[in-house]
């Protein structure tokens, strides 16, 4: 039995050819080796489907947990020992669907994690149904009349809810997502990177060459800041015939481990335990 | 029974085991033939293995031979998953690309499938027709069947991938009739009046049921095995004036149907184990709040993600107990596509008027099955509708738990001119409106519990088949049915004094029934696809019987025929 | 014999869990046992609420049903208690001297109308000092020197101010006062209570599990409010900084198991605390705890239900749901404790075996049990177990990522923490090979069921909460009365209840159950397979203990004794229903 960092692990991948997570796993490789971050300083929580499997082929901790509650999860992971990295990973119908109320919370608490969303705007390990940001009148065996709903905007939703750095990057473009990758990794906050890619399988909208003729990045975007909210905001609102890429919106305020005082000194998982002062509490209720 | 033969068919995720498995048992079903098809699936869209069993009996079958007579292999991992599995005289048919070896003793037939489907079809993937075409003809089947079979399951992509597939079954019927010289150990002969069935997956037959008893609003969230469900009711949703909504989670998905309910609709919704998780919140309001609703249990192993495209039966005692504090629900554990659509319409008929919620005890193998049923008896469902008006009320008099004694107070449509529905979460008055009274609450909980003998009163026996109880009953629950049925019919021949009882209903427990019929056995065991037991503790709990070792499977895997045998036989 | 009950009624709002704290705590200190409990409805103002303090020269930890002195905090609040008044009993309540009281008739209680709210108003200044006003004449009957309040008012406000505290304490002379002047001579009832003694600890179930989880070294807590568990929450986030807690309110329950669950993979002690509609929405994550072994403590404070129910009131209801809640199977702890020193052991006993093999503990609560104070002789800490179960692992020289989280060692404390130096840590909510990963293959899942199922095995030899009352000593003879099964809170009530029949001549004895799973069967049947009637005490409709003991063992329970109106049973109570059962 070989574990992920042996060489000779090489897992049997359970993704289609033609995925668009064999790039984003290539991207966060690249990345985690960028930073110089071995596997056994990085946490990845992951959800449940396809995109969530990322965790299962490489070399890193890992705690498989349930659909839709990796943010929560990962917040419990990251308070305890803050020393870790901590990635939350998986699709738009775990973060989008399932966990959206979790996902606006951590986004309030600013929790320092990293969420990776690989957002191919379908459910693919279910088959084909609509997500939250499927386009509406997307045809699928739960919306055959199409979607009646407009796509969920999570980037939008990060800046209204001052998520600590809101970017998107596209499963296309390796480089450019390994840096944001790493810029997400190395935000002091919560992180939310939304990764547009393909579902080879399932949906024949939202295809590689649908993004590749609509993707650009803000970083081309001469003085674009993206501390500035009211822009960040309305570039977030784009899509269509353009959609931009990068980081869409910074907010440096202290993630919520930084404000804890418990956390101050040291970790919370090597902090003694304060047995001294059992008696005296003992003794309040005399 | 003289006709019994099993087909075996593996390749990779997306190479269409379930085209396959389905044509073949849809075709054989058309033909008159019992035909009985499961899915082994893994929780991946390509790449993995998968397999599935045709099996084609001229009496109804409803379990599976762990031995095969007919291996069809797409890829070469198949052969070696499966090479044990092979019966005396089987046929195996296999992709001429592959070189498998060891396969000497036995028949085989390679067939050149990617090529020929490149050829007659333009497209490799259509492999699977290819290999039905060769399959049909070394069983000495007619071509034609099929053909038609497989444009009605295409018809939907076009007529160009209707002849396109149909290309390629002949290709591979063609192939086979000049390429295989020999006698085909195992062959299966057009019948000449053949009674038609229907064939459908137990996930099908439950969304039909519900169609047919009336359902208004379905809501769900995709979870295997659960999601057939919801998408046979969505594409018939327009058609039959029925909602289906894909809610954002579980928890939405229960409170929603609860809603559409609580408005005066029937309505449904469904989930896996981990699913009904999210939903045990919702389900004790609508025991509190005494709201009708059907919820479709679909087990699959856990705990937690599990395994998920697999089989367990393992959420008996969390149904029976799921939701905090105590209210009154019903229970139905159907062992066939047919129980289950009788199951489902009494699981609305008995929600609606005793209003409860109904659970339907459900399992990936039931509900990725595929089953041969007769016509369905139109007279045996109920479609009685419960719901009040307010004919003979006054204005504003409309009390919507009045009177506490009675088990089910009338339910009023909300916005009937006129009156007021109130319905409280917390505990209530008659109103419906929170109170805090100790005597209030001792009436209302005396009306919620009380609904439980009176649901009895209406609810079938379990089935425990002709004759009187042998030396050993057999206790069963869900799909386990077949299998059991099967080994104890085989036992039995063989002389064994042992007979079968198949608990269907499962809440409220119908504890007279059994004691009457197992007061006197001298052995009581179960067999069920849970690692703790636990039909045999409930039943214990219920009854003070004792119960033997139980046979127990937890691998994800429904027991087969052998199986069950062989374990009955070791505890004889 | 010292048993009496004073009852404080009023409107919520009114401070009536302020007076029953204080009277409590003052009486604990002059050596008496108490037993604090509380009638509340679920609101915030108005309404109709009540608490009893027993004191009593015994332990006690049910309420009595019977009240020796009523203080009611508006006129409306009298009349409810006054079927349960003692026959010599004092009623004072909130109006003006000569508003009509009735005649003095012998055998009933003795009521007294006193202006409390004019009182506090004129010399506090504030209506809500009523309390105080009360306060006053109580001391007064109950023959209590001023001074002893006066200490417990400049301790309790101290926060508040050197004005609050001398207001309170004016307004507590006004009372003491008018009751001298008015009530003392006619006054029936002669209290004759110690006013020095035995200090006692004197607190409630919640703080005793929340004190528990803290000295057994939690350092993670998340959660959602949900009466009667909040105050587990509030304790330890009141003490997060001072013993290195972190505690996070959540959005919802969900988040406050998986929170944990998270807190506890990376290698700290974790617990989360709700109602039973709240964990509701934590069987899924109950789940992953016990098929990814992530030691964790839930702490389940029941409340009447279904669904909403009765927010602030008492029930055992979710026993049989705790025992199966998830899907599939898995095994998990359940403790009951009956007494909030029991909750502070068995809080202890949670942790411990939760981290030793690796399965979820529940801690089963009620709002009897949660709300009520009662005095403990002491908590001594010398008995808690507190082990580091990761420590093995670490002494141990490893290769490089070598580590498997689910390898078949034989050793269920394998348990290495993430961040450790070259070594991952695994670990997961799908069905899962020895090193963590998924797997779909019969062998595996059959392997990891067998082992998260063989734990049940040693899990039940850690099981020995079972409490005879009377205590036997040596072998006995069959008892020819009822043997009286309960557990969780129900134990006061049902052990005056024995003390009470045996003193009539009823040969009736008692079993207390404080740990349900895996169920004790072996043990109870030891002591319970020599009685001929088996009878349980349960706060529930449907018999929940005699179903377990009929799924578990070959017990026979021949009747049972249910309250499910949301009020705690009182002794008087179980005593009529043992008289009047077959």
């Amino acid at each position: 039995m070989t574990t992920s960092h042996d060489p000779a692990f090489s897992p049997d991948i359970a993704w289609c050819p033609g995925c668009g997570n064999f790039a984003i796993r290539e991207a966060v490789r690249q990345a985690l080796e960028e930073l110089h971050l071995e596997p056994w300083q990085v946490v990845f929580v992951s959800g449940i489907g396809q995109a969530a499997k990322l965790p299962q082929y490489m070399p890193c901790n890992l705690f498989d947990v349930l659909h839709g509650r990796a943010l929560v999860t990962a917040t419990g992971v990251k308070l305890a020992n803050s020393r870790l990295t901590v990635i939350a990973e998986g699709g738009d119908a775990d973060m989008y669907a399932e966990g959206a109320n979790h996902l606006m919370h951590a986004m309030r608490k600013n929790v320092n994690i990293t969420c990776l969303v690989h957002n191919n705007q379908v459910f693919g390990l279910t088959k084909g149904q609509f997500s939250p940001t499927s386009e509406s009148g997307f045809r699928t065996g739960t919306s055959p009349q199409g979607s009646a709903e407009p796509a969920f905007n999570p980037l939008a939703f990060g800046v209204a809810l001052e998520a600590g750095l809101v970017a998107r990057g596209f499963a296309g473009d390796i480089p450019r997502l390994k840096e944001l990758i790493i810029a997400a990794i190395r935000h002091e906050g919560f992180s939310l990177l939304d990764i547009l890619q393909p579902c080879v399988t399932f949906n024949k909208v939202n295809t590689f060459k649908w993004y590749q003729s609509r993707v650009y990045n803000l970083s081309d975007t001469p003085g674009y800041d993206p501390h500035d909210k009211a822009q960040a905001f309305a570039r977030s609102l784009e899509w269509g015939t353009r959609i931009p890429c990068g980081i869409i919106y910074r907010n440096d305020r202290p993630a919520l481990d930084r404000q804890l005082p418990q956390l101050h000194d040291q970790p919370l998982v090597d902090q003694p335990v304060p047995a001294d002062k059992f008696r005296a509490l003992i003794e309040r209720f005399r | 029974m003289a006709v019994d033969i099993t087909f075996r068919i593996g390749g990779a995720a997306g190479q269409g085991m379930q085209v396959i498995s389905y044509s073949l048992g849809k075709m054989l079903a058309r033909g008159g033939y019992y035909a009985f098809a499961t899915q082994d699936v893994m929780s991946r869209i390509r790449g993995g293995h998968n397999f599935a069993n045709v099996r084609v009996s001229d009496r109804p079958v409803y379990a599976q031979h762990g031995r095969c007579d007919v291996l069809v292999a797409l890829d070469g991992r198949t052969i070696d998953e499966h090479r044990h599995e092979l019966n005396e005289h089987a046929v195996i048919v296999h992709e001429k690309k592959l070189s498998p070896t060891g396969l000497e003793g036995h028949t085989v037939l390679a067939v050149p499938l990617e090529e020929l489907a490149t050829r007659f079809g333009a497209d490799a993937r259509m492999s699977n027709s290819v290999a039905l075409g060769a399959v049909l003809c070394l069983a000495g089947y007619p071509l034609e069947p099929l053909l038609s079979v497989l444009k009605d399951e295409f018809s939907r992509k076009g007529n160009d991938v209707v002849s396109r597939n149909q290309a390629c079954a002949r290709g591979g019927y063609d192939f086979a009739r000049h390429s295989f010289k020999k006698t085909c150990p195992c062959t299966l002969t057009a019948l000449k009046s053949p009674e038609s069935r229907l064939f459908m997956s137990g996930a099908e037959a439950v969304g039909l049921s519900a169609i047919l008893s009336g359902l208004q609003f379905y809501a769900g969230y995709p979870m295997s095995p659960s999601t057939p469900i919801l998408e046979y009711l969505a594409s018939k949703g327009l058609e039959h004036g029925i909602l289906v909504r894909q809610t954002e989670d579980e928890i939405s998905a229960i409170n929603m149907a609860l809603g559409a309910s609580w408005a005066g609709c029937r309505a449904m919704t469904g989930s896996a184990g981990g699913g009904f998780s999210l939903m045990v919140e919702g389900l004790s309001l609508a025991g509190m709040t005494e709201t009708p609703i059907v919820i479709a249990l679909c087990s699959r192993p856990g705990p937690a993600t599990g395994l998920a495209t697999r089989q367990a039966q393992a959420d008996l005692l969390f149904a029976c107990h799921a939701g905090h504090g105590e209210f009154s629900r019903v229970i139905f554990a159907p062992g066939t596509a047919e129980q289950a659509i009788y199951a489902t319409n009494q699981a609305f008929d008995i929600s609606e008027e005793y209003e409860v919620p109904a659970i339907l005890l459900l399992d990936q193998h039931l509900n990725d099955s595929y089953w041969t049923l007769g016509p369905i008896d139109e007279s045996r469902l109920m479609r009685q509708r419960y719901r009040a008006d307010a004919a003979d009320l006054a204005p504003y008099a409309y009390k919507r738990y009045a009177p506490a004694s009675s088990s089910a107070s009338p339910l009023l449509r909300p916005g009937t001119p006129n009156q007021l529905r109130y319905d409280d979460s917390d505990e209530h008055t008659e109103e419906g409106h929170i109170t805090e009274s100790a005597e209030i609450r001792r009436a209302m909980v005396g009306k919620r519990l009380g609904k439980a003998a009176d649901i009895s009163l209406e609810l079938a026996r379990p089935d425990c088949g002709p004759g009187e109880p042998a030396r050993t009953v057999v206790l069963c629950f869900g799909s386990t049915y077949g299998v059991a049925r099967e080994a104890v019919d085989n036992l039995s021949r063989e002389g064994a004094s042992i007979s079968l009882m198949h608990l269907n209903e499962i809440m409220p427990f119908p504890r007279e029934a059994v004691l009457a019929r197992l007061a006197k056995t001298h052995r009581i065991t179960t067999i069920e696809g849970n690692a703790t037991a636990q039909l045999a503790r409930l039943v214990t709990t219920e009854t003070r019987l004792k119960i033997a070792d139980s046979i127990l499977k937890y691998d994800g895997r429904p027991f087969s025929i052998e199986e069950a045998e062989r374990e009955l036989e070791k505890q004889a | 014999m010292i048993d009496l009950t004073f009852r404080i009624a009023g409107q919520a709002g009114q401070g009536m869990q302020s007076i029953s704290s204080t009277l409590g705590r003052m009486f604990a200190r002059a050596g008496l046992h108490v037993f604090t409990s509380h009638d509340l409805m679920s609101r915030i103002r108005g309404g109709h609420n009540f608490s009893s303090i027993r004191v009593c020269d015994l332990p006690v930890t049910a309420p009595s049903g019977r009240v020796n002195l009523l203080i009611a905090l508006d006129e409306s609040s009298l009349s409810p208690h006054l079927a349960e008044m003692v026959p010599a009993g004092v009623a004072i309540f909130d109006a003006e001297a000569d508003a009509d009281a009735g005649p003095f008739e012998p055998d009933k209680p003795f009521r007294f109308p006193m202006p409390m709210t004019r009182l506090a108003k004129h010399v506090g200044k504030n209506p809500v000092m009523i309390n105080a006003v009360a306060l006053g004449a109580v001391m007064l009957l109950a023959d209590y020197p001023l001074e002893l309040l006066k200490a417990m008012f400049q301790e309790t406000f101290a926060a508040k101010g050197g004005q609050v505290v001398q207001a309170n304490i004016a307004c507590a002379k006004a009372g003491f006062d008018y009751a001298a002047q008015y009530f003392k001579a006619a006054c029936p009832c002669k209290l004759a209570l110690p006013t020095q003694g035995n200090k006692r600890l004197l607190l409630t179930g919640d703080e005793a599990i929340a004190l528990g989880a803290i000295c057994s070294g939690v350092k993670f807590h998340s959660g959602y409010p949900m009466s009667p568990s909040t105050p587990i929450m509030e304790y330890l986030a009141a003490r997060g900084r001072e013993f290195g807690i972190v505690v996070e309110q959540t959005e919802d329950e969900i988040g406050g198991i998986n929170m944990a669950l998270g807190a506890s993979y990376a290698g700290v002690r974790a617990m989360t605390a709700t109602s039973g509609g709240g964990f509701a929405l934590m069987t899924e994550g109950l789940g992953l705890s016990g098929i990814s072994e992530t030691p964790i403590v839930v702490v389940i404070c029941s409340r009447p239900g279904p669904a909403t129910g009765f927010p602030t009131r008492t029930e055992q209801a979710d026993l049989l749901f705790a025992l199966h809640a998830g899907q599939d199977e898995s095994p998990r702890f359940i403790f009951a404790p009956g007494t909030a020193e029991q909750a502070f052991y068995l809080t202890n006993k949670a942790f411990d075996l939760s981290q030793k093999y690796q399965v979820p503990a529940i801690v089963l609560s009620d709002q009897l049990l949660s709300d009520s104070a009662a005095t403990v002789e002491d908590l001594d800490l010398s008995r808690l177990v507190n082990r580091d179960h990761s420590q093995q692992f670490k002494a141990q020289a490893r290769a490089p990522y070598a580590y498997q989280r689910y390898a078949a060692t034989g050793d269920t404390c394998a348990r290495l923490l993430p961040g450790s130096a070259n070594q991952t840590v695994v670990a997961a909510g799908h069905e899962h090979n020895q090193a963590g990963y998924i797997t779909e293959s019969a062998s595996d899942r059959i392997q990891m069921m067998d082992r998260r199922l063989g734990k049940l095995k040693p899990m039940r030899d850690e099981m020995d909460g079972i409490t005879a009352y009377p205590q036997p000593s040596g072998p006995q003879p069959l008892a020819p009365g009822p043997l009286l099964l309960c557990f969780g809170s129900t134990c006061g009530a049902v052990r005056e209840a024995v003390d009470i029949l045996r003193a009539q001549g009823t040969k009736v004895s008692m079993l207390h159950l404080s740990e349900l799973a895996p169920f004790p069967a072996r043990l109870l049947t030891e002591h319970a397979c020599r009685s001929r009637r088996l009878i349980t005490v349960e706060g529930n409709a449907t018999a929940q203990l005699a179903r377990l003991i009929h799924a578990e063992t070959r017990l026979h329970v021949s009747s049972s004794i249910l309250k499910f109106d949301g009020r705690p049973f009182t002794a008087a109570e179980v005593v009529r229903e043992v008289a009047g059962s077959p």
